[in-house]
């Protein structure tokens, strides 16, 4: 049977392509669902619409990374999948019951008229909210740690709550609000611009908090990522994320109040790469924190090599394309988008 | 102590009992019916709708009548809330998967990762992609481009039904894979996996489905336009289009119909006995058109039979020998009644839909096609009718094949998350809510999308007058 196992470390190679998928989905469709937290602060319906118009091309595309990841965690790691999936079953929910509120708003928003349209501001400003909120404390739960035992979730239904996961949730509607407000930066003009800056200028404070309290969090609950960060040689090598993160967080300030239209969401992005690949050190090499690694959760060799092959040519078309339809729609966003 | 209330957070007896009742099992089935029978209304639309689309479009840029431009501003709109609302719901159920059936991931993973895996990498992000051109691009890329961005996610949805009745089928006839020492399902051939017995059956049967769902309401609103003497033009162009599929494709849908239920008596023959409600096997044995079965019992009540026509049918011999319920122990049975009733709304339907296009063509050729008020009537009562049929058809297919989650190879019952009742009673709850008001918004919309109709442009004259073609091409295919 077709098996690649001889060539690729074919785990290993999953393990990045499903980690750079989410990673993708959270830069793509943070700054759609950071445009979604910010809405009701706008500063008048007229910048709601712009605001929804930058991003109305694009949500759907974005949002299909998170179903690569998730149904390429399915593929590649079933058994990290079954156990996930379990153990986090109430914010799974509440995020897929965001997504719905979320994405039906585009198209609801559009026709509706008059008061009714008010009830769609809410459910894409609502339903963002919870599915960020949701993934946030996904993300919280998962760093501390889920109980197995076999092959399934063996924990409390609520064992994803706790305070950390709850402080993630928050860190990550912050986040995503100051992606969301790079993105407007670059996409929109005039009042609703000036706006989005001020947000974002607003937002660095809380994002900073908030990656402190991550940043101090972590060793502290954790031994193992103690060991990881603060032993010598290591603490040299690894200090270069946060340090790195303050010189883009300073850059961002400076960029905000000189007008810089197009850098600062870059500079957002690379706080989260920062912050995702800091995560990915101390998380190694566990897919289901601390009980099965990525290579434990394989799918068979058979199954890995199926997919890869075609993930490999695929996934090169998919941003090509996806490149090709940000271009498409490259500069301000229009004031009519609608169709 | 039973009854004792000295915390308003320790149950009693009876409410423990009650929680207790909540079968988690039960609960997740329920959910995912619920789930996926919403989601399969929107692909059911939207696969034929983005292919009419496509064939819209593309008679507009070949001829450059501007009715085409507008049937096609008017129908995008309602295929944009159409399949926002079949991504939703389907980023759902590729979840649900995990949450609620993580046993069946585990054990299935191998075999159905990949294939779920392919329909994200090759279907999804082209859909989801070019639909924003096609929706918001008109100003943006050429009409070549813009056509093909329609011509491209007409694709998307075709690719997508491709991948997922592939998974759908290998579990309706599991091949191509062996089961390891641990349990799980390990791929031994990916050909027999991905065109496994009833794959190539369920797919054309599906697509046809979908494409006579679209049909169906394409004629329902132009009917509806051509009773109330508004948008008449466009109304015959969408009403024709609709008759043409009725007369052609619904009979070849019951030819498609008929192969598959044929491939399922060979690989799924318990199914065929539930929906032919019949218990005892025999030589000669009639078609029950109506009946009740009635499962403690093992017969069927209140029969009105046809003799010898079910084996007509499923053997194609009068006397052909047909196996009865009872040749299999009762845990192997699927649930008769929801079996043997849902496959008679579906082809009850079907066989309306067949009448439609006779009744078109003789309509035709007396020249009377688009002025018979019954007949527009008619058309209108069924617009729903694909949706109708093809969920009846899925229940038959999906209840069919219980108690099995993976035909004969792993049940249901087997497959359940390690979820409590309470969670799945809420999370299914959640579900219901959110979808009622959702898609019952979505509903209201798209009526209230038909009720306004096609954004007309040109006026009656230069319409007719044919000549200034390409100056109008230009003129519309510039603002």
């Amino acid at each position: 049977m077709f098996n690649l196992e001889t060539f690729v470390d074919l785990p290993l190679v999953w393990y990045g392509l499903i980690a750079s998928a989410i990673f993708l989905y959270v830069l793509l469709d943070g700054f759609d669902l950071g445009i979604g937290i910010l809405f009701p602060f706008a500063p008048s319906d007229k910048c709601r619409d712009r605001m929804m118009g930058s991003v109305a091309p694009f949500w759907d595309g974005n949002e299909t990374w998170l179903v690569l990841g998730g149904g390429g965690l399915f593929a590649a790691f079933p058994l990290a999948y079954a156990i996930l999936m379990p153990a986090f079953y109430m914010p799974v929910i509440i995020m897929l019951l965001g997504l719905i509120l979320r994405g039906v708003s585009f198209e609801f928003r559009f026709k509706a008229h008059g008061p009714s349209r008010r009830l769609w501001d809410h459910t894409f400003h609502f339903g963002s909210l919870a599915a960020t909120f949701a993934q946030g404390t996904i993300l919280g739960g998962f760093v501390q740690g889920v109980s197995v035992q076999g092959r399934a979730f063996s924990g409390e239904p609520l064992a994803w709550l706790s305070a950390f996961s709850v402080m993630t949730g928050l860190a990550l509607v912050f986040g995503y609000a100051l992606l969301g407000a790079a993105w407007l930066i670059m996409k929109t003009e005039d009042i609703t611009q000036d706006w989005a800056r001020r947000c974002a200028v607003y937002l660095i404070g809380y994002v900073a908090f908030f990656m402190v309290l991550v940043s101090i969090g972590m060793p502290i609950m954790n031994p193992q990522i103690r060991a990881l960060w603060f032993s010598l040689p290591n603490f040299f090598y690894l200090q270069i994320m946060p340090l790195s993160c303050v010189v883009l967080l300073i850059l961002l300030w400076r960029d905000l109040h000189r007008n810089h239209e197009n850098r600062p969401f870059f500079l957002v992005q690379g706080v989260f790469l920062m912050n995702y690949i800091g995560l990915g050190v101390s998380m190694w090499p566990w897919l289901v924190p601390f009980e099965v690694t990525f290579r434990q959760a394989a799918a068979a060799p058979e199954s890995q090599s199926l997919l890869i092959v075609g993930t490999v040519i695929l996934l090169p078309v998919i941003l090509g394309y996806t490149a090709y339809c940000y271009y498409i729609f490259r500069g301000k966003s229009s004031h009519d988008i609608h169709y | 102590m039973p009854g004792d209330r000295t915390c308003c957070l320790t149950l009693n007896d009876s409410e423990q009992e009650m929680f207790d009742h909540l079968d988690p099992t039960l609960l997740a089935r329920i959910q995912f019916a619920f789930t996926v029978s919403f989601h399969i209304l929107f692909p059911a639309f939207t696969i034929g709708l983005a292919s009419w689309l496509a064939v819209v479009e593309w008679r507009w840029l070949r001829t450059g009548n501007p009715l085409y431009r507008e049937i096609y501003r008017m129908w995008v709109k309602i295929f944009a809330v159409t399949f926002g609302m079949g991504v939703v719901s389907g980023v759902v159920l590729s979840y649900q998967f995990g949450t609620n059936w993580s046993v069946f991931s585990d054990r299935a993973g191998n075999i159905l990762g990949p294939l779920l895996g392919y329909e994200v990498l090759t279907a999804f992000f082209l859909e989801a992609s070019f639909l924003g051109v096609m929706l918001f691009g008109w100003q943006r890329v050429s009409p070549r481009m813009h056509f093909a961005a329609t011509i491209i996610v007409a694709a998307g949805t075709l690719i997508s039904a491709f991948w997922i009745l592939s998974a759908n089928s290998w579990m309706q006839t599991p091949r191509g894979f062996r089961i390891g020492a641990d349990g799980l399902f390990y791929p031994t051939d990916w050909i027999d996996i991905i065109f496994n017995p009833s794959f190539p059956h369920r797919f054309a049967h599906m697509t046809i489905a979908a494409y006579l769902t679209t049909a169906f309401v394409v004629g329902g609103v132009g009917a509806f336009y051509l009773l109330r003497k508004q948008f008449v033009r466009h109304a015959r162009i969408m009403f024709g289009m609709a008759m043409l599929m009725a007369v052609f494709v619904a009979p070849t849908q019951l030819l498609v119909g008929d192969m598959h239920g044929l491939n399922t008596l060979e690989h799924q023959p318990v199914k065929v006995s539930a929906m032919e409600g019949l218990w005892d096997t025999q030589r000669g044995a009639p078609l029950v058109l109506f009946g009740w079965p009635d499962e403690n019992a093992e017969e069927t009540r209140y029969a009105i039979e046809l003799p010898k026509m079910s084996s007509l049918i499923l053997t194609h011999s009068l006397d052909g020998e047909v196996k009865g319920l009872k040749d299999w122990p009762r845990e192997e049975r699927p649930p008769v009644l929801w079996v043997f009733w849902s496959f008679r709304i579906m082809v009850g339907l079907g066989m309306l839909m067949i009448l439609t296009g006779l009744f078109a063509t003789v309509l035709h050729f007396k020249k009377r096609l688009f002025e018979t008020r019954w007949f527009q009537i008619w058309c209108m009562a069924l617009t729903p009718s694909g949706f109708i049929a093809v969920l009846a058809g899925w229940f038959v297919t999906e209840i069919g094949r219980q108690p099995y989650i993976v035909s004969n190879v792993m049940r249901t019952s087997e497959a359940v998350s390690p979820v409590g009742g309470i969670q799945v009673g809420l999370s299914l709850l959640a579900f219901v809510a959110v979808y009622l008001l959702v898609f019952g918004a979505g509903v209201y919309y798209i009526i209230g999308l038909i009720r306004k109709g096609p954004e007309v442009q040109t006026s009656a004259e230069s319409d007719d007058r044919g000549a200034g073609r390409p100056a109008l091409v230009g003129r519309l295919a510039s603002e």
